[in-house]
């Protein structure tokens, strides 16, 4: 017998988790827009609410278009399954609810996209839970925040929006150390990019608003679940309850048992999707999923032009810096050579010189760069994270993020990139005039 | 539940019941390199259908200690063991893969202590490619790919789960590679060197199912045509477009074919 092949990357982008529709033959992933799914008996469906036989009941808790992206993400990564979520932030907000309440803590990179740190920050001390924000870089700022009461290690696999390279074997092999699973933002990267569970990341999420979906239609999000995480391994010491100990709100499932490596989508379905209902809509889904079959083409244009107007700013006198990690001067130069062979992603800052009059002069300028508080489109964009994405944060902080007032942030498309320097020369030459 | 069988600790899934002795017993044997969560939906159905059940981790396997036994004999001489320090008379044994093997060899071995047996995925002999072996006994990773290429059908190679959200080849990917090193090669070979087979077939007594996989490249359909013709009272049910993993590609027929044989317990 042959050696088996698994399927490619490609290949998955366009098939997995999807089959022709049993019901009618369809080829395209049908948008199953049902509320509820009709029991063929009262035994079935018994055994589908207690977890007995496989299926769709509500589709808050499940819904089959929904099903199939999750399957296709979680193919992707390299992981176990996925849960798809009305937002990243649903699924960032569904991650730390699932493993930890109040009087527990985060370590989390200081380097996040704003409405994390929000959430972090500002939202969760409400609840009970406490963040602390570290330099990404500082492998011993880390090692310093944990104490005994943190449950979860926290970055982004290119930080928002200095885009400090996260080292995640060495930041994974940390929180092992402590007995503590590392989830990471991965919107940026997408699986094409990078997949952090090769790298010792146990837990992935997206914004699928961005890249994955790849046209700014849709907010979606998706948490994915390596499926490698010893819950158990704290269980002695109560560290993830929520996982190892009975559940009352499920006739005393305890999910690591029920499942050696999905506990943890167990629980996030069984509780936080199902109580805090923060789902995807089967739309959404089938959105995402058109954009996840031309992902591998998407992101190649969008780095080969990223590259383009990166050499084309970093060339410019009006641009005092350019941050994007296959130059030589950023500082996660060798590292994203490592962890990011294909690329850096299509977003990235620069810093003008100049007032910042001449800031909104630029911006303004602009035509084909629309002007607005999103990245991973197909078309480009731009910010001016300062007065938007980051606008609560400190000044204190912001520098701390590698922002300042002449940040600018762009996310590139998929124009011809001749037209989009031709627009940011324009746009120059007029903030050189202003 | 933990239960002591010959001081060493091990693990059986109850789903989160009692025992109960005025219940039936079904015991549930997993295959090489798994564990019990292999039957989570099949083992908690029963669990919550008026049977007591036992889904263990063998000795070596998941949460089970000790050492991997390292023929199916000896895991059939484990299994009443088992029972007695359950407190159980009789069960039924539910055995896939490698496990299949384990339920057919305890059912001659110790018939007063099995009501019926239930075969998914099973062949004799139990043959095991060169290149599998070599790379278990590496505990070459490639080795666990292997299984995956050859456990899953073809259609369900690229997902479409009944369960919602889960990435079937990685899931069991995933599990696989939770084994403890030499795990795998000695599972292997307990099923490769397994003798009895047709002998053991032949002694069996009591009532018999095998379920089998139509696209199973594991352990063809064609594999388990002599141990059947050996077995006396037996029935069969081939799930189409069914590959070795079939608790997982088909878990509701998976489920079905059993509640039938073993309706007469609950």
């Amino acid at each position: 017998m042959s050696k088996p092949k698994s399927h490619r990357f490609d290949t998955l982008s366009l098939h997995a988790g999807a089959v022709p529709d049993p019901a009618t033959g369809a080829r395209a992933t049908p948008i199953y827009q049902t509320a509820s799914f009709v029991f063929p008996d009262t035994d079935h469906a018994a055994a589908l609410f207690n977890m007995e036989r496989a299926g769709h009941v509500y589709s808050r808790i499940s819904n089959p278009t929904v099903a199939v992206l999750e399957e296709r993400v979680a193919a992707l990564e390299g992981g176990v399954g996925a849960i798809g979520t009305a937002s990243g932030q649903a699924a960032l907000h569904l991650a730390i609810a699932t493993l930890q309440g109040a009087g527990s803590h985060i370590v989390a990179s200081r380097s996040l996209y704003g409405g994390s740190h929000n959430l972090l920050d500002y939202t969760l001390p409400r609840f009970g839970i406490e963040t602390t924000f570290v330099d990404p870089r500082d492998i011993d700022a880390w090692r310093a925040a944990v104490r005994p009461s943190t449950r979860l290690f926290f970055g982004e696999t290119l930080g928002n929006p200095g885009l400090d390279v996260l080292d995640i074997p060495r930041v994974a092999q940390l929180a092992h150390e402590h007995g503590l699973p590392l989830l990471v933002d991965s919107t940026f990267t997408t699986p094409w990019l990078v997949r952090p569970f090769e790298h010792g990341a146990d837990l992935v999420f997206h914004s699928a608003t961005k890249f994955l979906s790849g046209h700014g239609v849709v907010i979606g999000g998706v948490l994915v679940d390596s499926g490698a995480f010893d819950w158990d391994a704290g269980a002695a010491r109560g560290k993830f309850p929520t996982l190892t100990e009975p559940y009352a709100g499920f006739h005393d499932m305890v999910f690591s048992e029920e499942s050696t490596t999905a506990a943890f989508l167990l629980r996030a379905r069984r509780e936080g999707i199902r109580d805090f209902g923060a789902c995807m809509a089967p739309f959404t889904a089938f959105q995402i999923l058109q954009g996840i079959e031309t992902l591998p083409l998407r992101m190649q244009r969008h780095v080969e032009n990223t590259r383009r107007i990166v050499a084309f700013l970093d060339a410019h006198p009006l641009v005092a810096s350019v941050g994007y990690p296959e130059l030589p001067g950023h500082p996660d130069h060798a590292l994203a050579k490592t962890l990011l062979p294909r690329g850096c992603g299509a977003v990235f800052s620069f810093n003008l010189r100049g007032t910042r009059a001449q800031g909104r002069k630029f911006i303004e300028s602009l035509n084909l760069f629309s002007h607005l508080a999103n990245v991973g489109d197909a078309k480009s964009l731009v910010i001016h994270p300062a007065s938007t994405t980051h606008f609560r944060m400190s000044a204190e902080d912001l520098a701390k993020s590698g922002i300042t007032e002449g940040t600018i942030r762009l996310s590139i498309g998929l124009e011809d990139p001749d037209d989009l320097t031709d627009d940011l020369s324009r746009a120059l030459y007029a903030t050189g005039k202003a | 539940m933990r239960i002591d069988v010959d001081d060493t600790s091990c693990y059986a899934y109850t789903g989160s019941r009692a025992m109960d002795a005025d219940r039936p017993s079904i015991v549930f044997v997993h295959g090489a390199a798994n564990d019990h969560s292999v039957w989570a939906l099949q083992s908690r159905y029963f669990a919550h259908h008026g049977c007591n059940v036992l889904a263990v981790d063998l000795p070596g396997h998941g949460r089970s200690g000790g050492a991997a036994l390292a023929t199916v004999e000896a895991i059939a001489d484990w299994i009443p063991r088992l029972l007695d320090a359950a407190g159980v008379a009789r069960a039924a044994l539910v055995g896939h893969s490698l496990g299949s093997l384990v339920v057919l060899a305890c059912a001659a071995q110790r018939p007063e202590r099995v009501t019926k047996i239930a075969l998914l995925g099973p062949a004799v002999p139990m043959l095991v490619s060169d290149e599998l072996l070599a790379a278990a006994k590496a505990d070459d990773p490639v080795a666990f790919e292997m299984i995956n290429g050859w456990s899953f059908s073809a259609g369900k190679q690229l997902g479409g789960n009944a369960v919602p959200g889960m990435w079937m080849t990685g899931n069991a990917l995933r599990l696989m590679e939770r084994t403890h090193p030499g795990v795998l090669h000695t599972d292997l070979v307990a099923c490769q060197s397994y003798g009895q087979g047709l002998a053991d077939a032949a002694a069996v007594r009591c009532p018999a199912l095998a379920i089998m996989g139509a696209q199973d490249l594991m352990t063809p359909v064609k594999g388990a045509q002599a141990l059947l013709g050996a077995l006396a009272d037996k029935r069969t049910v081939t799930l189409p477009r069914t590959g070795h993993a079939m608790m997982a590609e088909q878990p509701d027929a998976v489920l079905d074919a059993l509640r039938e044989f073993l309706k007469a317990l609950a």
